[in-house]
């Protein structure tokens, strides 16, 4: 054998084996390329399904059933106005206590917490991130519940139930159970949520920045406020987004304590109902066809309003990293 | 001292307490709710948790159906979702940067992390449990395997970020095709960072309750069928705290203390993987 003809046959090895390489790789690009798709898939197959489910009972009701508060399985009609109305007021209460607690944890471990300390610190809020949400049912219902009847409802009442107007929202029976409750325990579980986006974004300010404000005499409260804030105000309302999303679709926290009474009242003191708590308690049970349907028609509502809400929250997040690149 | 000055260091002072009183609030609802699982469950965590079936109620029982169902429905859940989501991170990280899908996929997968997981159990009884007209172990796991699939994505992505070019190049640079650098040489050097990955998803799919209430409902009884309703730890919990029996009750918390020591122990496992691959 000649060592042409051996070069020969080495070469079209060669060329045999890249022909082969260049196949594997665009299998291999093209089956990921799959799995991506598949998880993009999934979300249009939760919108198709759910749109698909919800159209009989859109169809009977019509626009009707966003603005109809009632909600008779007996007669079978159907409205979502309570359920929406619970949904949106536990959050915003759960925003209001939430928010500035979050933000005092994560300007307590950014600026104040001694190095030794931050590590434990961070990972114990991440942890109350961790616990399942039944669990924060359970303890609400049980333990929180009845200390808030006992002296926290009748002093509320007591003091802000008195004033003209906004009384009426701290007065009725003090239960424990009820609306507040529900966005209170709601609050200390989005806490995790909201302080860790906020302790990240704080940490991505230039350290120039910070000690520039401080050499000019600032006192830490005025540098988190005039040079922290501003620098990363589109990440903390990112945060807070995030934090929104959570509450809006929590279920089994809320289904412990809110007390699914299919009711619009003023007063917080008043059982109420979310729509994911009316899933949980009366979904697996729903026998008429109609029923099912105005079931995940509020399915349907959840999904579309925690979308746009987690998409803000995104596009907010994403906006700050931008930025952060262009600084380096 | 000037008054404006006394006002700024005044000013100061509070916020900082209160920043201090806000960390204190959030230690205190930690340490209050752990408090409340070890003072309630510990006393009725006994071995006949773990020998006896979910009883009637009055009578004495335990909860090794509704373990069993837990650990069969969430081990195939994390079977599904650990190739899934660890390939459509692979792309994400390697061919994810043009295009649309890549930038797409990223920004659905971030929504579908935080998504309301009612929604999901509401989709699988759509689309699954509807059809085959009852519930079922299998559709709870295919329920939890759907939230999974988004947390083994995002730390796939992100661990694969991490790992540097120079590596890739030296791989590359001994002939090694494209899927052989990334199954081979850069998914291995992140293994532990995967790994973590796997385990959040675990730990966040061991406590979820509410996808399960209309998927694999519940089972009074030891079942290993895995096409018929399914036993499982969160709707026991639920359906028991929620009874006004008192050892079911009971029953409630000691199943409460096991799954948060479980899920905590997974976050914290993970912590400390994840820990040792940095370094």
């Amino acid at each position: 054998m000649s060592t042409s003809e051996e070069q020969a046959r080495t070469a079209a090895r060669l060329a045999g084996k890249l022909r082969q390489q260049k196949w594997q790789d665009l299998l291999f690009r093209y089956s990921t390329l799959g799995f991506a798709l598949l998880v993009l898939a999934l979300l249009g197959a939760i919108i198709t399904s759910l749109l698909l489910g919800a159209y009989p009972a859109l169809a009977e009701f019509g626009f009707g059933f966003f603005t109809s508060t009632e909600w008779n399985p007996v007669t079978n009609r159907y409205g979502a106005a309570n359920a929406i109305y619970g949904t949106v007021v536990t959050s915003f209460i759960a925003l209001l206590i939430g928010v500035p607690v979050s933000f005092g944890i994560a300007v307590f471990l950014t600026e104040l917490c001694p190095a030794w300390l931050k590590r434990p610190l961070g990972t114990a809020v991440e942890l109350l991130a961790g616990i399942p949400s039944i669990i924060y049912g359970m303890w609400g219902l049980f333990v929180f519940a009845p200390i808030f009847a006992d002296y926290i409802q009748p002093a509320l009442s007591k003091t802000i139930g008195q004033l003209p107007v906004v009384g009426v929202v701290f007065q009725g029976p003090a239960m424990g159970i009820g609306m507040l409750s529900a966005g209170i325990i709601l609050a200390v579980m989005i806490i995790p949520f909201i302080a860790s986006v906020m302790r990240d974004v704080f940490e991505v300010v230039p350290p120039v920045l910070k000690e520039s404000a401080y050499g000019l005499g600032s006192t830490t409260w005025e540098v988190v406020r005039n040079i922290v804030l501003p620098y990363t105000k589109v990440g903390v309302i990112g945060g807070i987004m995030l934090g929104l999303g959570r509450a809006l679709g929590e279920t089994m926290a809320v289904t412990f304590v809110i007390g699914n009474a299919h009711r619009m009242s003023p007063s917080m003191f008043d059982p109420g109902n979310s729509i994911a708590s009316t899933l949980a308690n009366e979904f697996a049970e729903a026998s008429k066809d109609l029923h099912v349907a105005s079931l995940v028609s509020l399915g349907l509502v959840l999904f579309l309003i925690t979308f746009v809400v987690l998409s803000l929250a995104k596009l907010l997040l994403l906006q700050l990293n931008k930025r952060e690149g262009l600084k380096t | 001292m000037s008054m404006i000055y006394r006002r700024r260091l005044f000013i100061n002072r509070l916020s900082l307490v209160m920043a201090m009183a806000a960390m204190a609030i959030g230690m205190m609802f930690l340490a209050w709710i752990l408090y409340t699982l070890l003072s309630r469950g510990l006393g009725g965590l006994a071995l006949s948790i773990f020998t006896q079936m979910t009883p009637p109620p009055g009578s004495e029982g335990g909860l090794a159906n509704a373990i069993f169902g837990s650990l069969l429905m969430v081990g195939f859940a994390t079977l599904i979702a650990t190739p899934i989501g660890i390939l459509a991170g692979v792309y994400l990280a390697e061919f994810g940067g043009r295009g649309w899908v890549g930038p797409t996929t990223r920004f659905i997968n971030d929504i579908l992390l935080s998504a309301p997981s009612i929604v999901i159990g509401l989709f699988i009884y759509t689309v699954y449990v509807a059809n085959v007209k009852h519930f079922s172990g299998w559709a709870g796991t295919f329920a939890l395997s759907l939230l999974a699939i988004p947390v083994v994505v995002r730390t796939t992505e992100n661990m694969l970020r991490l790992v540097p070019a120079s590596l890739r190049e030296a791989a590359a640079a001994l002939g090694a095709p494209q899927w052989k650098v990334t199954m081979s040489v850069a998914l291995r050097a992140v293994q532990g960072g995967v790994i973590t990955g796997i385990l959040l998803a675990l730990a966040r799919i061991s406590g979820e309750t509410a996808p399960l209430l209309f998927t694999a409902l519940n089972n009074q009884f030891w079942s290993t069928d895995m096409n018929a309703p399914m036993a499982n730890l969160p709707v026991v919990i639920f359906q028991f705290a929620m009874s006004p029996f008192e050892n079911w009750q009971s029953l409630a918390w000691a199943g409460a203390l096991l799954i948060t020591a479980s899920v905590l122990g997974l976050n914290i496992l993970a912590r400390t993987i994840f820990a040792q691959q940095k370094n």
